[in-house]
């Protein structure tokens, strides 16, 4: 491993880990619910539409929904049974919504769909290859975003990679499926990595892990080869949240910060989760599409905390009953962890791709409820804040809905990592303000372009009414001169009239004589063509000698 | 559990009160020196100040139809009581404290949309307002509490505050004297040296006068642990004594016998309590880590002129509320550069 300097980035706190807790026994496979709710969407972009109808029996890893756009994922069967409804259900979303999810009645048989192509000699394909099969097996960004894998392992024509980062941070309390992830499955990450560094064409690759993992770290270590250490770091990084955000880890690993409104590429650098090269390896080299991942159920309403391999579609209620949820202790469940995480409060949410985390906040932990008191300005939330804004300016603005100013506080590079939140003394839900602030200008984008759109059409219509009318005008007008003209010098006009058109006969007669006969302009073949025809016609008839030569038609 | 609440969903046990409660026991050591050196009377204008801070505050909040007893129960009129009280002659009537605190809850803080929403000061602004309405009350200062003394004890301190009357045999002549601050600038007016003007004061201590450089010093430790407990930062404290500490210098060492040396502007009067108690509060100090620099400096330089070329002897209270004007500019030119921008 090469030694390298660590960057740093501003802010972040330290944070109570409350890991060990789920750490403490091997991870197994969550059993079979009797019914998945596998949703179209999970995650951004497109939503996927169904290629199966209902009455279907479908097997494990057959396709399922699939689109034609290009910012999606293809969704495929967790497990054998029988499609049953199409249905509207809640999904894992901040409002609590609900979304078409197919429904499989399932068989307890969990077999798969034949004929997996498995491809272990993946450097032999092209990295456009590889890249269509990991779209194909739907993998997403597991880290949290879901943004489609195939997309973010495509840097582009022009564009250099030169370091590719897993990014094993995992800076959220709780969480603890990558640790776990790592332990158990370090050989298949490395050789999802290889397989992304393949289709990346990425120089060097670095695996980013919080040094308090020591034994992820350590199983990584164990994992990789004298060989692939020539292009593969493991580095041990600080523990402070959020160094897992990929622009913080980027400036932790390489001391490069992403320009704002920019991607890592623009600076030669593409990041992905442990995860997600896990369900690469998956994919490529064993043709199993994304399923099932590592999922963390704990928190205090909680029994037996611990990490599980869990279907797509599988109800909440069902994981945390498994794991023995104490529903009489349960504060708040939330899908993430306490800093990000998303609130669920309809228990037969299903789990889906990006679902890192099941966190039953027992009594106590979820915080006190203290009322939002006034922002006494003591600016501990631009000490903390990792992107360098000034919270305070941003809500004072969201707040007054000063939706320009906001902007002009570099709203739009905040990530929401939640860390003035979870200092202000004030106890003001800082991230709800922005969220809305950033709602609001989304919003107010789209109307714009509307009525921008509206505008532009209305204008056209105006700009062509308007020339109609110049030209209806111009014609009206024209009319009128002609008419003035001809009732001022009636004979006179009559006469040149009558003489305009003789000189036109006469110049149509003059025309027609000049005018270009098809004899004119000959290339050399047809001038040969028409002299051997000539010959011909000279030879049957040697006594006329005709001198109209233009005569045939 | 139909409520949307959005991360992050815990938080640790920081709050409003536990703040403003950090300040005041900040405050303790230098108070008990105050009361030592100067005697009861901070104690008499701090209870008066406080009883009308809060009946002040919750009747307006009841006027603006808000929630009282969180307001009242945040401490933010607790520390501006004491701070107000702690800027008065120790030998005040019972109106001083009263009428000064008053103005400042209704003036400074409720008509501008109450805690966090005031641009000036509370206490400066009740302490200014004070010193230019009724400068003969606000300018007589206690002798200190010495044997050789007239010293007066908690009821004579309590009779006076309410009716006005001193013990017999005793007035204000033998019970109050001006300031080192204020001796020390009306004898160079006179054109007397500063070592001069201070060999004729008649309480001197080490460094400053005497008390006055031991309540500073406590006020300065009580600081430090405000910093340590990251109550407050160290920027504006540190920017401030050095702005003050280091013109003060430059004007010494250019002309020693009309400028008092650095130590003893840094040690007497309201130095190290508006430094780290009255420069800091939160509400009305630059929030930008190079603006509290600025902020602080600015206090401390414009201490130092106001107390050597303006009309009054100490100038926290001036210099403070003319940086709260900046502060709005100061922060809008020093935000920091924001991650991934260039700088």
């Amino acid at each position: 491993m090469m030694p390298m300097k660590l960057g740093q980035f501003h802010g972040g706190l330290r944070l109570p880990g409350c890991k060990a807790d789920s750490m403490l026994s091997p991870v197994t496979a969550a059993p079979i619910p009797p019914r998945l709710y596998v949703p179209l969407k999970q995650h951004i972009g497109a939503a996927a539409e169904p290629v199966i109808r209902i009455g279907d029996h479908v097997l494990k890893g057959q396709l399922l929904a699939d689109s034609d756009s290009h910012v999606t994922a293809p969704v495929h069967a967790p497990t054998s049974g029988t499609v049953v409804e199409i249905v509207e259900h809640t999904v894992p979303h901040p409002s609590g919504m609900t979304a078409p999810c197919i429904v499989i009645e399932t068989d307890g048989k969990d077999e798969w769909r034949p004929n997996l192509s498995a491809h272990s000699q993946y450097h032999l394909l092209s990295p456009n290859e590889l890249r269509q099969i990991i779209r194909d097996a739907g993998i997403v960004g597991l880290g949290g975003a879901g943004f489609p894998a195939f997309l973010k392992l495509n840097p582009g024509q022009d564009k250099l990679v030169e370091t590719l980062i897993l990014n094993g941070a995992e800076c959220e309390p709780y969480i603890t499926c990558d640790a776990m992830l790592m332990q158990e499955r370090a050989r298949d990450i490395l050789d999802g990595l290889h397989i992304m560094r393949h289709a990346v064409q990425a120089r060097h690759c670095i695996i980013g892990i919080e040094d308090h993992n020591s034994a992820a770290i350590a199983a990584m270590q164990a994992a990789l080869s004298k060989e692939e250490q020539k292009h593969i770091s493991i580095i041990a990084i600080p523990t402070r949240y959020p160094t897992g955000g990929e622009k913080q880890l980027i400036k932790v690993l390489t001391n490069k910060e992403v320009p704002s409104h920019k991607l890592p590429i623009d600076i030669g650098v593409v990041c992905h989760n442990v995860g997600t090269a896990f369900a690469v390896a998956d994919a490529v080299l064993r043709g199993i599409p994304l399923i099932s991942r590592y999922v963390t159920i704990t928190g205090g309403a909680i029994k037996t905390p611990q990490n599980l391999i869990t279907q797509f579609g599988t109800p909440m209620a069902f994981l945390l009953d498994h794991c023995g949820l104490q529903r009489d202790k349960l504060s708040r469940l939330l899908m993430g962890g306490p800093m990000m995480g998303l609130q669920i409060s309809d228990l037969q949410t299903p789990v889906i791709k990006t679902s890192n985390c099941l966190l039953a906040l027992g009594p106590g932990e979820a915080g006190d409820t203290h009322p939002e008191m006034p922002c006494i300005r003591c600016g501990e939330c631009a000490r903390v804040c990792p992107a360098q804004l000034l919270p305070q300016q941003l809500y004072w603005w969201s707040r007054a809905r000063d939706f320009d100013k906001v902007q002009d506080y570099n709203l739009f590079d905040c990530i929401e990592c939640g860390c003035c939140a979870w200092v202000c003394p004030s106890h003001i839900p800082l991230v709800q303000y922005y969220r809305f602030a950033k709602t609001e200008i989304w919003q107010q984008e789209r109307d714009k372009r509307k009525s921008d759109h509206a505008r532009d059409r209305h204008e056209f219509r105006q700009l062509r009414m308007e020339r109609k009318k110049r030209e209806d005008e111009e014609r009206k007008r024209k009319k009128k001169e002609l008419l003035q003209r001809a009732n001022a010098g009636k004979d006179e006009t009559k006469k040149s009239a009558i003489d305009e058109a003789l000189a036109r006969v006469q110049a149509k007669k003059a025309q027609q004589q000049t005018e270009s006969r098809n004899t004119d302009n000959l290339t050399p073949a047809q001038q040969k063509q028409i002299e051997a025809a000539d010959a011909r016609r000279a030879n049957q008839t040697p006594a006329d000698t005709t001198g109209d030569e233009g005569s045939e038609a | 559990m139909s409520l949307i609440i959005s991360s992050p969903h815990q938080h640790p046990a920081n709050s409003v009160s536990r703040v403003m409660l950090s300040v005041v026991y900040a405050l303790i050591p230098g108070c008990i020196a105050h009361v030592w050196f100067f005697g009861p009377g901070l104690l008499v204008n701090m209870s008066i100040a406080i009883a009308a801070a809060l009946l002040t505050e919750a009747w307006i909040l009841r006027l603006r139809r808000r929630p009282i007893k969180p307001a009242l129960y945040d401490g933010s009129a607790l520390v501006t009581a004491i701070l107000f009280a702690l800027t008065l002659p120790p030998l005040a009537p019972w109106w001083i404290p009263f009428v000064g605190i008053v103005f400042a809850m209704i003036f400074a803080k409720h008509l501008y949309g109450g805690l966090g929403q005031n641009p000036f000061n509370p206490a400066m602004v009740g302490y200014a307002m004070l010193l230019i309405a009724f400068p003969q009350e606000m300018t007589r200062w206690s002798v200190p509490q010495l044997p050789e003394l007239h010293s007066l004890g908690w009821l004579d301190v309590l009779r006076h505050s309410f009716t006005g009357a001193l013990p017999t045999g005793t007035g204000y002549d033998a019970l109050t004297m001006a300031t080192p601050l204020d001796h020390t600038k009306t004898q160079i007016a006179l054109d007397q040296t500063v070592q001069a003007a201070h060999a004729s004061y008649k309480f001197m201590g080490q460094i400053a006068g005497y008390g006055w450089e031991w309540i500073n010093i406590l006020f300065m430790f009580g600081g430090a642990w405000l910093i340590v407990r990251r109550i407050i930062t160290w920027h504006i404290p540190a920017a401030m004594l050095c702005g003050l500490g280091l013109f003060a210098l430059v004007a010494f060492l250019s002309a020693p016998a009309t400028h008092a040396s650095p130590l003893f502007h840094l040690f007497s009067g309201a130095t190290m309590l508006g430094a780290f108690f009255i420069a800091t509060d939160p509400v009305t100090a630059a929030t930008t880590t190079r603006g509290r620099l600025i902020y602080g400096a600015g206090i401390g330089v414009l201490i130092y002129i106001i107390r050597y070329w303006g009309g009054y002897p100490d100038a926290v209270a001036f210099s403070v509320l003319l940086m709260n004007m900046a502060v709005p500019t100061i922060d809008y030119y020093t935000q920091p550069r924001v991650f991934g921008h260039k700088g």
